[in-house]
């Protein structure tokens, strides 16, 4: 299926976990937050919260900034 | 009295005691490594990030901003740069929340206008209301309007920091009168935040009785922003000295400052 993330569409398997997307994109040890369609998934629910086709999936983290 | 700044004057904000009243941003500087000198110079204790999409395995070695400015010598100071209007600011924070594991403390500032960078007050009002009432410590950029800065603290926010000019314009205060009264009718602390240019400005706002001043591009746009941070971190502590000390009132004429009495010829 397709999801959109940070703004770039990106091929994934069906149901993928969020737990397993941010293993795929090796963010493990950083500091980041997900949102999905707007909505902020906080991390303890990573592992239950399964993708659908379509879903915007922002992946942020702080940067320098005024 | 000498160590007054340092020692027995905390600044205060969210509970929280801080001997320097010089908040800085993180942006703009030339790397990470000048970021962290030139922060470390200024001895501010409270900067300021944003918050962005991550960079994903572009740059997988390149440190994140966290990794050297670490949330347990800094008070991080998440902020909504970028956010055009209540939605977006409100979403950035609650990111920003959990990317700082449940830290409440924001810098809400919603824009108006990309050629001004002024605040959208409306939308600043409605965005602080949200956030406040989900348990945000909210510090708020807004213009210098007394009237507004009023609105936001009786909303709940617990920093008004009114701008002195258009941010990264470097222009100075432009309207002093109207900072000392926000400064004068607020309860809370005022800060300066955007518009200093060079350390004397500092020392105006820290003179007008301001609680501290947030600056970032005066710093990371000097020549020099390892000295300039230094030269503002004293200007902060001389206007704030200057502001406990009271000045003396200005006067139209002189007033000899050697005695009359005792003239010998």
């Amino acid at each position: 299926m397709k999801i959109v993330l940070n703004g770039s569409s990106r091929e994934i398997a069906d149901g993928t976990l969020v737990s397993e997307l941010v293993e795929a994109l090796a963010l493990g040890g950083q500091r980041f937050a997900v949102e999905i369609n707007a909505e902020l998934i906080p991390r303890s629910r990573f592992a239950e919260h399964r993708l659908n086709p379509d879903d915007k999936v922002e992946i942020i983290q702080a940067v320098g900034g005024g | 009295m000498s160590n007054v700044t340092q020692n027995s004057d905390p600044l205060i904000i969210a509970g929280k005691e801080y001997r320097s009243r010089l908040l800085v941003g993180t942006g703009k500087y030339k790397d990470i490594d000048e970021t962290a000198s030139a922060i470390a110079a200024s001895g501010a204790e409270i900067v300021t990030v944003a918050v962005r999409r991550t960079n994903m395995g572009q740059n997988p070695g390149e440190p994140n901003i966290l990794d050297v400015l670490t949330p347990d010598r800094y008070t991080i100071l998440p902020n909504t740069a970028g956010c055009y209007d209540a939605e977006t600011a409100i979403r950035t924070c609650r990111l920003a929340r959990e990317l700082l594991d449940g830290h409440n403390l924001v810098k809400l500032e919603v824009l108006g206008d990309e050629k001004t960078l002024f605040p959208d007050v409306i939308a600043t009002l409605k965005a602080a209301e949200v956030l406040v009432k989900d348990g945000f410590d909210v510090m708020v950029y807004t213009n210098d309007d007394p009237i507004v800065a009023r609105e936001l603290e009786a909303i709940g926010c617990i920093v008004i920091m009114p701008l002195a000019a258009p941010i990264g314009s470097g222009l100075g205060i432009r309207n002093p009168l109207n900072i000392r009264t926000i400064v004068e009718n607020a309860k809370v602390p005022v800060l300066v935040d955007a518009g200093v240019g060079t350390a004397s400005d500092a020392a105006v706002a820290m003179e007008l009785g301001c609680d501290g001043v947030l600056m970032n591009t005066a710093i990371a746009a000097a020549k020099h922003p390892v000295l300039m941070a230094s030269a503002m971190r004293k200007a902060i502590e001389a206007g704030r000295e200057a502001f406990l000390a009271g000045r003396m009132p200005a006067k139209r004429f002189a007033s000899a400052s050697s005695p009359i009495e005792g003239l010998f010829f």
